[in-house]
């Protein structure tokens, strides 16, 4: 993206702006509000257990924390929809955010001074349809499911329609050729790395210790739910 | 007891800061992770017995969770403080909050852990449970017949009434009518054995089967009328107080006999409430080991202290919650029965992923939950009915009192029975 700058296309000032000044906003906020939100759960501490356990609670954590990115306990016949929507769009969103080409080109450019292999063009757009029917299938199950009716708020559609913006203003960027649409898109993710602390996003981050908790605290009592 | 009987009425008044500082107190790291992590996938109904029955969406085990998620994100989330300064707070608690999730917390929940299970983020909802109970009675709520069946233990030792005295009489009778020693208020013992109340007033061969065995066993051991309680409706009401209290009787006991091990009896939460929540509310460790009565026969079954003759007859085996998938005494049971049941047969799904009985979590003591309760018992009904077993055996007097009633109101043809009975009427002397 930062190359067609360079090479001087006729780049409007939005496209400078999202790709500037409010990139480095939103990467600050992004970064400090996620810290911030981390440290301050952890920060709250948790009493020491003195009851004698019977297996250590760290290694419960940390099968908790890969036990639950799994379906177990029996329970994927009734989860399954979710389960695999679950995985179709979280996969094709990771292959996405990290190996696609413009993506990896950027991490090397802007953030952290080298790259990798990317994807070649058909896993790109393979990893794309997975990842945008995923994320139709979860709304589709949002919409029609009435236990999550009825424990949904404003922020679930928030923030899987602001990572829906992205992604899709991500394909249309693609055209190298209409640099203003790498703007667009390039302010969408601005938009959404803002958001992102304040909101369930974090569950990219807070899994790790949620289930770790919960993994510690049976895994000292010999269960690993 | 006119304050604890005087609430559900929606013009009691509740008393809303004293449940929102309750809730605060207790929110550590672990707790206000599981509060931000919750995703609204909504998967954890599907593992929710009451949710199962009932398809009630606000009998899923996310949405029992709304008050203290409220109090997380008013008062103690990172950000609380910063939306608060630019005047946008969360909506804090409030007092109809408060009424309208007594039902969710109390009659819907048995605290059974089983939607950790299937939860992507592994929330601990029992607990959280657990913690919103404590929060109710600081409100003021809570079911009137479990909170005074817990102020019940705490003024005459026992929730059904059982004073020392009416123990030692039980103690009497039984050891005359079936030729047992049963041990009363020895000097020194290495075993301290406590009794669920449930079982000395509803099954008292339960009582005698567990002085057989530890006889056979040759175990040093005691009961004592200092401490023998061994069920704690404190926690399972919310009743911190009581709780502390029942907790302090046992440790008394224990410490005055020297007692190097306490034996819980065949009951699930009082196992829970010494094994793994006793040195919490001691504030030290236990001075003596803790073990469900069945840790305690897979060890001397293990050790050659137990011999017993073959038990024919097709069993399958009720996981009780609090034992297993929320104790860890998961496979005690099972070391019992290999070799010694000659046709086991296990459910499906079994071991730590098992349906709970539905009257665990005090929800048995707790009469407007009754409907949803024999329900839920239509789950079990079906799970034994696919192992083709005639006997389920438990080891959880509580489960097995939830079960009888369930078993008594549809007029089922199978047997439920009590593990350590069993045990103990195959005692090869
Ligand atoms: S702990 Fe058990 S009863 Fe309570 S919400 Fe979870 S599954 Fe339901
Ligand atoms: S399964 Fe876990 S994350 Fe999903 S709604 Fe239930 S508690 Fe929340």
């Amino acid at each position: 993206m930062n190359d067609a700058n360079q090479s001087g296309h006729a780049i409007p000032w939005f496209t400078d702006f999202a790709e500037g000044p409010l990139w480095y906003v939103a990467a600050t906020v992004f970064v400090f509000g996620v810290l911030w939100r981390i440290v301050g759960l952890l920060a709250l501490g948790r009493g020491e257990d003195k009851s004698v356990p019977k297996q250590s609670g760290m290694a419960g954590g940390i099968k908790a924390i890969l036990l639950h990115s799994v379906p177990h306990g029996g329970f994927f016949t009734h989860t399954a929809f979710h389960v695999i929507a679950g995985y179709m769009f979280h996969i094709g969103l990771f292959a996405l955010l990290f190996f696609a080409a413009p993506h990896v080109d950027f991490l090397r450019e802007r953030v952290l001074g080298f790259g990798w292999t990317p994807l070649p063009d058909w896993a790109f757009i393979v990893a794309a349809q997975i990842s945008f029917a995923g994320l139709i299938l979860l709304w589709v199950r949002r919409v029609a499911d009435p236990v999550i009716r009825r424990l949904k708020d404003a922020h679930d559609y928030i923030g899987s329609g602001l990572t829906f913006l992205v992604m899709l203003t991500g394909c249309f960027a693609l055209q190298e050729s209409r640099p203003v649409l790498a703007g667009i898109h390039m302010f969408t993710v601005d938009i959404w790395l803002i958001y992102f602390p304040f909101s369930r996003l974090m569950h990219a981050f807070t899994f790790l210790f949620s289930r770790y908790y919960t993994g510690a605290f049976y895994g000292r009592r010999g269960v690993t739910p | 007891m006119s304050d604890t009987t005087a609430p559900q009425t929606s013009a009691a008044p509740v008393d809303v800061p004293s449940a929102v500082r309750v809730m605060l107190d207790q929110m550590g790291a672990n707790i206000a992770t599981w509060l931000d992590s919750c995703l609204h996938c909504g998967q954890c109904a599907q593992a929710c017995h009451f949710h199962e029955v009932s398809r009630d969406p606000r009998h899923s085990p996310a949405y029992k969770l709304k008050p203290l998620v409220k109090a997380y994100k008013r008062h103690k989330s990172p950000f609380a403080k910063l939306r608060t300064t630019l005047g946008f707070p969360a909506q804090d608690v409030t007092a109809d909050d408060l009424r309208e999730w007594q039902e969710l917390i109390y009659d819907t929940c048995t605290m059974c852990g089983r939607c950790t299970v299937v939860c992507p983020m592994g929330i601990d909802t029992a607990s959280l449970v657990g913690l919103t109970r404590t929060a109710m009675v600081a409100a003021g709520l809570g079911p009137p017949d479990l909170l005074a069946t817990a102020d019940r233990s705490a003024e005459v030792g026992s929730p059904l009434g059982m004073t020392p005295d009416t123990l030692e009489d039980r103690i009497e009778w039984l050891a005359d009518d079936y030729e047992v020693d049963i041990p009363l208020d020895k000097d020194k013992a290495r075993v301290l054995l406590t009794v669920s109340s449930i079982e000395a007033m509803k099954y008292p061969q339960s009582i005698v089967a567990m002085a057989r065995i530890l006889n056979h066993a040759g175990e040093d051991w005691t009961f004592s009328t200092k401490g023998y309680e061994a069920t704690n409706f404190g926690m399972l009401s919310g009743k911190s107080d009581v709780a502390a209290k029942m907790l302090g009787r046992i440790v008394n006991a224990a410490e005055s006999v020297g007692a190097e091990l306490v034996i819980i009896p065949e009951c699930g939460h009082a196992y829970g409430a010494l094994r793994w929540t006793g040195a919490k509310i001691l504030g030290r460790a236990l001075p003596f080991a803790v073990q469900h009565i069945t840790e305690y026969l897979a060890d001397a079954k293990a050790a050659g202290k137990l011999k017993l003759k073959p038990f024919a007859e097709s069993i399958t085996y009720h996981d009780p919650c609090q034992v297993s998938r929320r104790g860890g005494a998961t496979q005690a049971p099972r070391d019992i029965l290999a070799g010694f049941a000659q046709d086991f047969r296990e459910m499906a799904p079994t071991g730590n992923a098992n349906w709970c009985c539905g009257g665990g979590g005090g929800v048995a003591a707790i009469e407007s939950a009754t409907d949803l309760r024999l329900k839920v018992f239509g789950i079990k009904m079906d799970q034994v009915a696919e192992t083709g077993a005639d006997t389920m055996v438990s080891a959880c007097a509580n489960c097995r009192q939830s079960l009888d009633a369930g078993k008594e109101h549809f007029g089922w043809d199978k047997d439920i029975a009590s593990l350590v009975e069993i045990v103990a009427d195959h005692l090869d002397e």
